[in-house]
């Protein structure tokens, strides 16, 4: 059982490690095959041609910032669903019924949410 | 079981294979839009331009990798890792047949939800380090894109779950096996959930209409603006993978995996079944023009996160009552 449990496992670490040889072998074979000569104009910033006015590292929109918070706590809600779908049928109506409230709760959230106006992109 | 050497073989075939594919779809891709736009596409290279992705891979092998000044170069040089990787390691789970398949894993669809949020970190590397205002735009939109429609997904693929009763990807796909009664695939018993997780995939993979991170017309190339030569191949490729990855997920979830009328055999018509949804992705590229940044966030926030939450409640309910 717990073998073949490890034998999954042993199989994602594989698979990243072939995803990062071949990210390295083919960026070797590039670096062996491309030239290689670095000039000052190349290595201008792109800014359609022009010399790159300001900073580019500067402020943003606050409402991405808004939509990572809201994400991280719907998220964390969606995770725990999870669970609860995979036995919910042998469980019945008990563990349905709290699952229905929980999801009331994260909807009462998203209507607040959207009466704040957070969901509103400016 | 296998030993450690031949799970070693099996990843490098997958590899391989992934690269065939994605050679495939590119070719397809141009063809497609071409043919959409009554143009010929590539002709020149091969028969109807069948070697022109391999042409294209062979010129951004030899192209210089030039590092534009004022860039935060660690981050610069390990973001193609990030992105690329998890990427790739999703195609550890997927089910080709009931044989054809790395890793059985018992939480395979979780799996896969996990993996493909590490790629935005990768594009948050990418943009941000390129020091430059075009790819800083880029990649603070693809994370709020991501973030958005990581939601209504996510909960779109729970309906499913909650029908099969498992979160293994082979399970889920046997619990849909079929002969000639297609009618079992979930597509036809969650027709909402496949809808929200058709739109939320087109916006995970930022394709038109959700291509905002890159639009070309006001942010040259979103957050890959800097990147040239070999990296800029390897981010490329990242979003063909992800193209291949999530619309198979997709035909295991919703279209039964390989099973089908015993006409062709199983991985036949699991290729079908996902490059005809592939197809139908090209085919609204060609169709739709680009929706905007508001309009965006209110279809994932405001229309789909609702209808993901009322559909779970619907499928908890309908298996409640034993309809499903």
């Amino acid at each position: 059982m717990i073998q073949q449990y490890l034998h999954a496992y042993s199989y994602i670490a594989i698979f990243a490690l072939v995803g990062l040889l071949y990210v390295v072998v083919v960026l070797t074979v590039s670096r062996l095959l491309a030239p290689h000569r670095p000039s000052k104009e190349k290595s201008h910033p792109y800014e359609c041609g022009l010399v790159p006015v300001g900073e580019p590292w500067g402020q943003l929109n606050i409402r991405y910032y808004v939509f990572a918070l809201l994400f991280v706590l719907f998220d964390v809600e969606t995770v725990f669903m999870y669970p609860w779908a995979v036995v919910f049928r042998d469980m019945g109506w008990s563990a349905f019924l709290e699952m229905f409230s929980f999801i009331v709760i994260i909807a009462l959230g998203l209507i607040y949410a959207w009466k704040k106006n957070v969901l509103r992109w400016v | 079981m296998l030993s450690l050497g031949s799970q070693f073989l099996v990843a490098l075939g997958m590899l391989i294979g992934i690269l065939i594919i994605l050679l495939a779809s590119m070719w397809l891709e141009r063809k497609a839009l071409a043919h959409f736009q009554f143009r010929l596409g590539p002709m020149r290279t091969g028969y109807h331009g069948l070697l022109q992705p391999i042409a294209d891979a062979m010129k951004m092998v030899v192209k210089e990798m030039s590092v534009p000044e004022g860039v935060d170069v660690i981050l610069y040089k390990t973001a193609p890792f990030i992105v690329f990787i998890p990427a790739f390691m999703v195609m550890a789970v997927i089910p080709f047949t009931a044989t054809i398949k790395a890793a059985d894993l018992n939480m395979g669809i979780f799996y896969v939800m996990a993996v493909l949020s590490i790629s935005t970190i990768g594009y948050m590397m990418a943009g941000w380090s390129s020091h430059n205002k075009y790819s800083l735009l880029g990649c603070m939109r693809s994370i709020g894109q991501f973030v958005s429609y990581e939601l209504p997904m996510g909960l779109s693929v729970l309906a499913v779950v909650m029908m099969a009763g498992t979160l293994n990807l082979n399970s889920i796909a046997q619990a849909q096996s079929c002969n000639w009664n297609i009618f079992r695939w979930y597509i036809f018993k969650q027709p909402l959930a496949f809808i929200i997780f058709f739109i939320a995939l087109n916006a995970e993979i930022c394709r038109v209409p959700f291509d905002l991170p890159e639009a070309e017309s006001e942010l040259v190339a979103g957050f890959h603006v800097e990147y040239s030569g070999m990296r800029f191949a390897l981010l490329l490729m990242a979003e063909y993978v992800g193209l291949f990855t999530l619309t198979s997920i997709c035909t295991t979830l919703f279209l039964g995996g390989w099973y089908g009328p015993p006409v062709l055999p199983g991985l036949v018509w699991f290729f079908l079944k996902t490059f005809s949804l592939i197809f139908i992705l090209f085919w609204t590229r060609a169709t739709l023009p680009r929706v905007r940044a508001d309009q965006l966030m209110s279809l994932g926030w405001k229309v789909l996160m609702p209808a993901a939450l009322i559909n779970v409640v619907i499928t908890g309910l309908l298996i409640m009552l034993k309809v499903y």
